[in-house]
């Protein structure tokens, strides 16, 4: 049935380059780390939203310059289905605290070594499957339930999405500030990890 | 410079730049978005399908995932499918040059509220990871594809995904540690 299982290798060579960044950014991070996202979630540790809004920050200023500029021409925003968007999201979240990783930073702990996250991957690829299997009548019940298309903050507002940008620029600058001084105050001086 | 570099409390930062920048290069030179989860389906499916070729080649996920127009299915290992490999070769890189590599069964936050005990920490990791590609799937995305690269696109799907699940993990993990302000108790 899978007449073409590999695709092309300067497709796989790319998106291998990527997965090795990736990877060695995620494990230099600390967020392949049990601790760290548990704590995060918990409250204790912010490293891994100062680390998601940096990346959402950088990202979206340039992906947006470059849409602007035609240096890419399409983005690849996913389907906004909402009740499944925030009901899939609420579950992802129960599993998320329970395993303490998510499915990338799963795979990064285990190149570090987290026996863990093997188990936890084979409870992932188990998952999938049964979604698999499940998927037309959770769709069917829930599919068109907001069901607004792939569409972004810009579309339904009509605003130039830089505004959306320099808002959410400024929100994290203001959050990750905040962070900091309030560490400082905590524990003078350079903080140890 | 090395030492703005080496201070751990602006890692966190540079890792995001990094990420970042990351993503450019993944619209720019590839046409696509990063993310982690879609071949975990392909993963599993590629081995419920050497007991069930049949079934796997009707399934109407694999289809909507994997499908193109002419109704066969496109290369199971893709891009993506490459990315996920290579992240745990680039993990396991870092963590030999920074010195993180090491084995690890029980994280010690998980010990020191549920025990040492390997059995019971594998079954959250499995019962975890479960309802982890299940919700990703039926959200459409997971950390990696809704989290980092909706978000930076702007996408109301991705958003609604990133407030859902953090919202849910704050929750469970008052559930499961129990809300007690830091200073107080362990840690």
């Amino acid at each position: 049935m899978f007449t073409h299982y590999f695709e092309d290798v300067r497709s796989l060579a790319l998106g291998a380059s990527v997965g090795l960044v990736f990877g060695f950014l995620l494990q230099v991070g600390g967020v392949t780390r049990y601790n760290v996202i548990i704590n995060q979630f918990r409250f204790r540790d912010f490293t891994v939203l100062k680390t998601m809004l940096t990346a959402i920050v950088v990202g979206a200023i340039g992906v947006w310059a470059m849409l602007g500029t035609g240096a890419i021409h399409s983005l690849h925003v996913k389907d906004a289905a909402l009740a499944m968007n925030a009901i899939g999201g609420a579950i992802f979240g129960v599993g998320m605290a329970l395993l303490g990783y998510c499915p990338g930073t799963a795979l990064g702990a285990i190149g570090q070594g987290s026996r863990d996250a093997i188990v936890g991957v084979l409870g992932a690829l188990v998952g999938s499957a049964v979604y698999a299997e499940v998927y037309p009548p959770i769709f069917r019940a829930l599919g068109s339930i907001g069901d607004l298309g792939k569409v972004t903050f810009a579309d339904i507002t009509k605003l130039s999405p830089w505004w959306f940008v320099a808002a959410l620029a400024a929100g994290t600058i203001a959050i990750c500030l905040a962070l900091e001084l309030r560490d400082r105050r905590i524990r003078p001086g350079r903080s140890a990890v | 410079m090395t030492a703005i570099l080496r201070d751990p409390r602006l890692r966190p930062y540079f890792v995001g730049i990094g990420i970042g920048v990351l993503s450019w290069a993944t619209f720019y030179f590839m046409d696509k978005a990063i993310g982690t989860s879609t071949p975990f389906v392909g993963a599993a499916e590629s081995v419920v399908a050497l007991a069930a070729p049949d079934h796997v080649s009707k399934n109407a996920y694999l289809h909507k995932l994997y499908g193109d127009k002419t109704g066969g299915i496109k290369p199971i290992f893709n891009w993506e499918a490459a990315l996920d490999l290579a992240l745990i070769a680039g993990s396991f890189l870092a963590a030999r040059i920074g010195g993180g590599f090491g084995r690890e069964r029980v994280p010690s936050v998980w010990a020191e509220r549920f025990g040492p005990s390997v059995g019971k920490r594998y079954l959250a990791a499995f019962i975890g990871g479960f309802l982890l590609l299940f919700g990703a799937r039926m959200a459409g995305g997971c950390t990696s594809g809704h989290g980092i690269s909706g978000g930076l696109q702007l996408a109301v799907s991705s958003w609604t995904f990133f407030v859902s699940m953090f919202v849910s993990g704050v929750a469970t993990a008052a559930i499961l540690f129990g809300i007690r302000r830091r200073g107080e108790g362990a840690q």
